[in-house]
């Protein structure tokens, strides 16, 4: 009846687990009491779960990504907790098994449930805005793919509590991860968690092509885009031309757990290496999905608070784009000693060598725009400065490790991971906080609390060279990664000081959770009324803080690259016309039941329900369906209301003026 | 004033879906298709002569089946162009008899598929004897799978044709399942020539 | 949607269709096609060589010929876009598959035959 699931299943015996479990459901309730209490369990429903604007999507998006990086984070400083214990004689306080789960989940969350969630969601929020569209080219779709992001945020923080999750590193490597050497459900957990939030982000790379490429504003050509919407365009192509890939590779994993085939397994001809060459044909790519609309975002800070137009602004769309074709090709050198010959990767090797160049034209680019500028060094700039300098380590490092003979002796130690925290910090997480503190009021309508901001900046800084600039030292001295437990004294005291930057990042990461509470609390002194706090380039500013749900009330007529700041410059901004009526679409519940559905689908898969999957499926495409015989999707908003939203924002508008 | 006219030329096409996003749109999520299924023929080729003392495709493949099932997609694959010129010409009921049509040799090719898979399993050559086999179920399979699924959206396609009539909605879903249908054809192409031919080689 | 008489509806557009012409002779050279590969390999006419080189060809030709007649992609501007997100697809694809052919061969050959016990190949040295 419930296949492999029993009582069982929950890890009653690991009281790390079960404090865990303890917080979290008091912490739930706590939180679902709330909303009974203040009765908002409609407002949520109709504002936020079934809405289909683009903006709130976006919010949620990046709600779901910070809860995440709690999580994954909660996971890191316990591994640098047990590496910092489990020195010699003592055997620190996680478990093998547990450790190498953390180890795993860190990886998975990180990447997937983090990043991307703050990527997707940053660029849901601002490419429409910055292209002058009033929404996405699917706003259905664009819901259905947060909401089964979200499944596979639910499966896999229930992994915890209910089974156990993969023990296997983040990439799942075969044989390992077949089901002779992982026979309980971990393995499944993960295949399914990242098989239903990939559709999610492969629909919303779709998504994103098609807005990005059919619904400018009128006159705004390829090369008048902001470069934000330039990076998020390449990211959504390699989003789309990456996916896929990962799908297929992860299909095929399941069917040798599943179905009993032989792809990757030792026995009856598999061959394990095939995945790790087509797992990473997916993970290089990725890594710029993650990374190129942070530089994007970059660019628009550097650029506002500098108060110039981006230096080289045609360099670094050629830039982009070549990076997003090369990443395609540098994939095996994540696998130099996998034994390939030295013609492959001599290869790989000079274009992993290659695709540093278009970078570092980035990075002159960023430099040459503050030459001269006058900056000012608000909160999202200390990002950016801080993360040029960190991420020029971490791209030396990275070419370090392209030369495949100096590989041989890095691979897998902790050089490596110390490298690739130093480019994901440095460049994506900075970035991402960076345009949360940018682009915070524009979502919401007042700033951020600056001195709060910088703190976090500074803890996060200092926290990060103090936690990785060790791991570096001890990459060099041979130590490998994910070791639970190891008997070499020397490595002891740099674990521990690697232990302490993690602690300050800690700092930082609470000086985040702090400003934000702050600045909501002090919302009303920190009100943005123009909607143009920062005084900025692109168009986003041109409209109110948070925008009306239709965005423009007026679709601008593009002529230049700084559209926006050439029409405040000669003073013709904000003229008013005649309103019109505003198509858009209706909110649809649709999006949160077929995810719904796909949640008992993917458990049922987990645990071999077969039943409760097939009700799953049956759910997906039976709802799907229904939606398509909806005609009524969508709507007009009267001019008359138009006009009413559109001029109270004029008023707020005069009487700061 | 000349901006409130071009909001309104802007308005008309970004706004009321005129299809061509949404065929855009479709062109994209078939390219990821494409991207999935390239994935399953490498890992095909890399595995093909992987047998593991098993049976090969040499001692397997039957041509003339194969050539059977071929011809049943290909004539699918013009029967459902004849939907789409009814749909061209608003010819409600043609369409629909042309969508049957094309139903019954669909149908048809997934019948013969399943047959030849059984068979195949039945001798002991099902996909758990050897990677090649794996490799070689997965691949047919997926193909076969994505024809399955355009069976039912047939049907579905038909039965909206039949309550809506030929509206722009209907006429742009059945755009969109024109090139799933074709699509499919052109990658049973690749699976007759790597697949098939190339295995008896 | 309300687009039901929108004037561009995407039937309207004059290349997201074909004319039954297109559609005959893109059948014609489909079958032709199709009997040509199966016959190459079938009939033995073929010099053995000469075979894998011949299907191929003929499958790059019904591809190209699918495409044209039945998906109708060319060079006119509203079906540039779809061309070109083709060819860049393609491009991915070659990358992909050649890639991995290449990747995966190059480690085979590089390492100990499955086949091959320890002593079969310490001797082999």
């Amino acid at each position: 009846m419930f296949g492999k699931l029993s009582l069982d299943a929950v890890p009653y015996h690991e009281p790390i687990i079960m404090g865990t479990l303890a917080i979290i459901v008091l912490g739930g309730i706590a939180v679902l009491a709330a909303i009974t209490r203040y009765g908002k369990w409609g407002y949520l429903w109709k504002e936020w779960f079934t809405s289909v604007d683009h903006k709130r999507i976006g919010v949620m998006y990046i709600i779901m990504a910070l809860v995440m990086l709690l999580r994954g984070f909660a996971d890191a400083i316990m591994m640098r907790l047990q590496q910092a214990l489990a020195s010699n004689d003592a055997a620190g306080y996680l478990p093998p098994h547990h450790y190498d789960q953390i180890f795993t989940a860190h990886g998975v969350i990180m990447i997937f449930f983090m990043a991307m969630p703050f990527i997707i969601g940053l660029m849901n929020i601002i490419v429409p805005l910055q292209i002058g569209a009033r929404d996405v080219a699917y706003p259905f779709l664009n819901s259905l793919s947060f909401w089964l992001s979200a499944v596979g945020v639910i499966l896999i923080m229930l992994s915890m509590f209910v089974g156990d999750f993969a023990a296997t590193g983040w990439l799942a490597y075969p044989p390992l991860s077949e089901l002779g050497y992982s026979p309980t459900v971990g393995v499944d957990y993960y295949i399914w968690a990242l098989q239903i939030s990939g559709l999610g982000t492969t629909l919303t790379g779709i998504n994103f092509i098609v807005t990005i490429l059919r619904m400018r504003a009128p006159g705004m050509s390829l090369m008048q885009m902001p470069v934000f919407t330039w990076t998020a365009l390449v990211a959504n192509v390699l989003i789309v031309a990456a996916f896929p890939v990962l799908t297929a590779t992860l299909a095929l994993l399941t069917a040798d757990r599943y179905l009993d085939m032989h792809f990757f397994t030792n026995e009856l001809g598999g061959n394990a290496m095939m995945y790790i060459n087509l797992i990473w044909v997916w993970g290089h790519p990725e890594v710029y999905i993650l990374i190129l609309p942070c530089f994007g975002a970059f660019s628009e800070i550097i650029s506002t608070f500098s108060g110039k137009p981006l230096f080289g602004y045609k360099s670094m769309v050629y830039a982009t784009v070549s990076i997003g074709v090369l990443s395609f090709m540098v994939w095996l050198h994540h696998f130099f000693t996998m034994g390939s010959g030295a013609n492959v990767n001599a290869f790989f090797g000079i274009m992993t060598m290659i695709i540093s160049v278009p970078t570092g034209v980035k990075l002159f680019n960023w430099l040459f725009t503050m030459y001269r500028g006058r900056i000012r060094f608000t909160a999202p700039v200390y990002w950016t400065i801080g993360f040029m300098v960190t991420f020029v380590i971490g791209g030396v490092t990275g070419v370090l490790m392209a030369v495949p003979a100096a590989d041989f002796v890095l691979h897998n130690s902790l050089f490596l991971i110390a490298h690739f925290h130093n480019v994901i910090i440095g460049g994506v997480v900075f970035g991402c906080i960076a345009a949360m503190n940018f682009w915070f009021p524009k979502a919401f309508g007042f700033t951020l609390n600056e001195k709060l901001g910088k703190a976090s900046f500074w803890c996060w800084l200092v926290g990060f060279y103090l936690a990785f600039m060790p791991v570096y030292v001890l990459g060099f001295k041979g130590m490998t990664r994910r070791m639970n437990h190891y008997a070499n004294p020397e490595w002891h005291p740099y674990l521990v000081v690697a232990f302490i930057g993690a602690v300050v990042i800690m700092a930082g990461i609470a000086l985040t959770v702090l400003q934000l509470a702050v600045s909501i609390k002090d919302r009303k002194k920190n009100l943005d009324l123009t909607g143009d706090p920062w005084g900025g380039r692109t168009l986003e500013w041109s409209t109110s803080s948070p925008p009306p749900f239709y965005n423009f009330a007026h679709v601008p007529k593009i002529t230049s690259l700084e559209h926006y700041w050439d029409e405040k410059e000669s003073g013709k901004a904000a003229q008013v016309g005649r309103y019109e009526d505003i198509h858009m679409p209706r909110n649809t519940g649709a999006g949160v039941i077929i995810a719904g559905f796909g949640f008992l689908l993917t458990f049922g898969l987990v645990w071999h329900i077969w039943w409760l999957a097939i009700i799953g499926l049956a759910g997906m495409i039976g709802t799907f369906i229904a939606r398509s015989y909806d005609r009524d999707v969508d709507y007009y908003v009267s001019a008359k209301e138009v006009e009413r939203i559109e001029s109270a924002h004029f008023t707020q508008m005069k009487e700061v003026a | 004033m000349s901006t409130t006219v071009a909001t309104h030329i802007h308005d008309a096409h970004a706004h009321h879906d005129d299809g061509s996003k949404t065929l855009l749109g479709f062109w994209i999520y078939l390219m990821s298709d494409c991207l999935i299924f390239s994935v399953l023929f490498a890992t095909f080729g890399v595995l093909a002569a992987n047998t593991a003392g098993g049976p090969s495709g040499k001692e397997l493949f039957e041509l003339p089946y194969v050539f059977g099932e071929t011809m049943l997609l290909l004539i699918s694959s013009f029967t459902f162009g004849g939907a789409m010129l009814a749909m061209n010409a608003g010819r409600k009921n043609q369409v629909v008899a042309w969508l049957l049509v094309t139903f019954v040799f669909g149908a048809g090719f997934i019948g013969m598929e399943l047959y030849e898979f059984a068979k195949l399993i039945h001798e002991g050559a099902g996909p758990n004897r050897s990677a090649f086999l794996s490799a070689y179920f997965t691949l047919v399979g997926t193909h076969g799978l994505h024809v399955t699924c355009g069976l039912i959206w047939i049907l579905i396609m038909t039965h909206m044709v039949a309550r809506f009539g030929l509206d722009g909605v209907v006429k742009r879903r059945l755009s969109c399942l024109s090139l799933f249908w074709h699509f499919l054809d052109l990658v049973w192409i690749c699976v007759f020539t790597f697949v098939y031919l190339r295995g008896v080689l | 949607m309300s687009s039901a008489n929108h004037h561009s509806s995407p039937a309207s557009g004059k290349s997201s269709h074909g004319s039954f012409k297109s559609y005959i002779v893109g059948f014609i050279l489909s079958l032709v096609l199709t009997v040509l590969s199966f016959g190459a390999v079938m009939s033995g006419a073929v010099p053995k060589g000469l075979v894998l080189p011949a299907i191929v060809v003929l499958c790059v030709a019904q591809l190209i010929v699918q495409l044209v007649f039945f998906l109708h992609m060319g060079t006119s501007p509203d079906e540039r876009d779809n061309t070109a997100i083709f060819l860049f697809t393609m491009l991915i694809i070659a990358i992909v598959v050649a890639g991995s052919l290449w990747v995966m061969h190059n480690a085979n050959v590089n390492m100990m035959p499955m086949h091959m016990s320890a002593g079969q190949a310490m001797t082999r040295d």
